[in-house]
């Protein structure tokens, strides 16, 4: 039997304002308990929530970059249940009239074709505030500093068909809200977390088979581990002759499962109604028109361009448009050295081997793309080989001085003078009288060897091109 | 359109109200009114009515993205039942 599982995401990308949704608390991270819930986040008495400017603006900015239609009116809604990190007793979130409408991203499969995936909606909600159950006199302990953060809600489609294409799928909305500066992406600190749909059907079915909601999915990595899991325990379950019920579902990343939250039924009846509190919103052109103003060069649109303007090949264009500063580094190099292709494959190789090995963003490179463009530079004008440059960069990276300065006073400049190079050939060709024997008796794969012994005399330094040239001729002389 | 116990009881569990017996028999019978009323009033045309989140006429107003609240921490907690360390205590809740 074969079995097609079908997979929708809802994602919680928290948006990077001052102040908090509907009153003007802090929402930096991290502050000491509850010093950032003022009296709307606590939902005292008498207080009316205003909604922050900010907040709208980052919402129209995701929708124009997913291709959405943008609510010209849009409403809030009270989303009802009692929980303690929710002290109003109900989330204003979005129900009907969402922000945000239908739109659509596009995701590379792993065979290199591109798939398009739906938006259903993208709605502004509150975040929750934190529950900590270690032992507080053996009650929980409630952190209201991350209560009325700005939440977009992301809902997908149910267009993908397995793990690796859900994953695709967050990490593009990840790149998007990241390039767009709306959201930081920190998924450590809970700045972008995902919900999974799971469910299987028989190959060829039309209808959707029952799903599960997997929660607590705070990396790529376990989302893929999650959803998998998942797909194989319905399987089983049908196949066992059992049904999947509806149920919400936590991964526990510890025993790699994921297991039945407490039956809530009744907790699903969130008796959503409009929020007398908040008039509905109107989304004037004008806003619209600034948004587009201020709207960056997205990925796709910034891959296209690196292919065409820079003869990047499909996959270097990917790589180095992960993230903006990693688009943006490269283009520094790239125009500064006057070598795009240069530039990508040291961008891609060294400086990133060399983050690699740091555990380094690009944003912390402690070398800056002028500094890369610089040694580039020295490649190009021949002072140095290839070769010589990694050596070169290794100094340069452990703050050595620049390029230029290090190709000095380490005597690293490349032997391009004929007449020097001569006398080292002619020194080899003579200490090595058997092989030039061998040599010229046809054995002429033994350049190698020649080359080798020039290149070790000189340190490296002498122009490869030349050398070869030069040896040649003395050689079959 | 009629409540019956069972529905009241459920909308009160899902509100956290108490009810005696006898509220929720009278709440039966008056929510249940309360449907009569809207059955009644969806028997109008009103197709031509354009449908309407808030009964005031205005829009939203929009605040800037300034902070402009400070820490009142010590304030709020003085009437809270239970805190420690900052938090807010309550009975446990765990899934």
């Amino acid at each position: 039997m074969l079995w097609e599982p079908v997979i929708g995401l809802e994602i919680h990308a928290q948006l990077s304002t001052e102040s908090k949704i509907f009153s003007g608390a802090s929402t930096a991270y991290g502050a000491a308990p509850n010093t950032q819930a003022c009296a709307i986040d606590l939902g005292l008495p008498g207080v009316l929530p205003v909604l922050n400017e900010n907040a709208v603006r980052k919402a129209v900015k995701f929708g124009k970059a997913i291709d959405a239609e943008v609510a010209k009116r849009s409403i809030f809604a009270r989303k009802n249940y009692f929980y303690p990190d929710l002290p109003k007793g109900y989330q204003i979130s979005q129900y009907e009239l969402p922000i945000v409408g239908p739109g659509h991203v596009e995701i590379v499969l792993e065979d290199g074709s591109v798939k398009r995936v739906g938006v259903t909606r993208a709605h502004l909600e509150e975040d929750a505030g934190k529950s900590l159950h270690e032992d507080f006199q053996g009650m929980s302990g409630i952190d209201l500093n991350r209560t009325g953060t700005p939440l977009l809600e992301i809902v997908s489609d149910p267009d993908m068909r397995s793990a690796k294409e859900a994953v695709a799928y967050a990490r593009k909305i990840h790149q998007i809200v990241v390039y767009l500066g709306i959201c930081d992406g920190n998924m450590q600190e809970g700045s972008f977390r995902m919900d999974a749909n799971v469910s299987v059907r028989r190959k060829g079915e039309q209808r959707l088979g029952t799903r599960a909601e997997l929660k607590n999915l705070n990396s790529f990595r376990f989302l893929e581990r999650a959803i998998n899991y998942e797909i194989e325990r319905q399987i089983e379950q049908i196949e066992s002759g059992g049904e999947v019920v509806q149920e919400t579902r936590l991964y526990d990343a510890n025993n790699d499962e994921t297991r039945s939250m407490r039956s809530k039924e009744e907790a699903n009846d969130y008796r959503y109604f409009p929020d007398p509190d908040l008039l509905p919103v109107e989304i004037g052109d004008e806003l619209v028109a600034e948004v587009l103003g201020a709207m960056p060069e997205l990925p796709d649109a910034k891959r296209r361009r690196f292919r065409k303007d820079y003869g990047l090949s499909e996959l270097d264009a990917d790589l180095l448009t992960t993230t903006r500063v990693q688009a943006d580094y490269f283009e520094t190099v790239a125009q500064a050295c006057g070598d795009p292709k240069l530039a990508a494959n040291w961008v891609m190789v060294e400086l990133a081997g060399a983050l690699n090995r740091q555990g380094l963003d690009v944003a912390d490179s402690p070398l800056g793309p002028e500094a890369l463009a610089a040694l580039l530079l020295r490649i190009r004008d021949q002072t140095i080989s290839g070769k010589i440059a990694k050596q070169v960069f290794d100094a340069m990276w452990r703050g050595q001085g620049s390029a230029d300065s290090i190709i000095e006073s380490q005597g690293l400049r490349q032997i391009t003078d004929d007449s020097a190079i001569e006398a080292v050939v002619d020194q080899v060709i003579a200490d090595n009288p058997q092989q030039l024997e061998q040599y010229r008796a046809g054995k002429e794969k033994l350049l190698g060897f020649f080359v080798g012994q020039v290149m070790k005399a000189t340190q490296g330094k002498a122009n490869p091109g030349r050398v070869n040239l030069l040896l040649k001729a003395k050689l079959s002389r | 359109m009629s409540l019956d116990r069972a529905d009241v009881e459920k909308i009160a569990h899902l509100a956290r109200l108490a009810l005696s017996e006898e509220e929720a028999n009278g709440l039966a019978v008056d929510l249940s009114r309360i449907l009569d009323l809207v059955a009644q009033m969806n028997q109008v045309e009103t197709g031509g009515v354009d449908p309407m989140a808030h009964p005031l006429d205005m829009v939203q107003r929009l605040r800037p993205d300034k902070v402009t609240e400070s820490d009142q921490r010590e304030k709020f907690q003085s009437v809270a039942p239970m805190t420690d360390q900052g938090l807010y205590l309550v009975p446990r809740v765990l899934e």
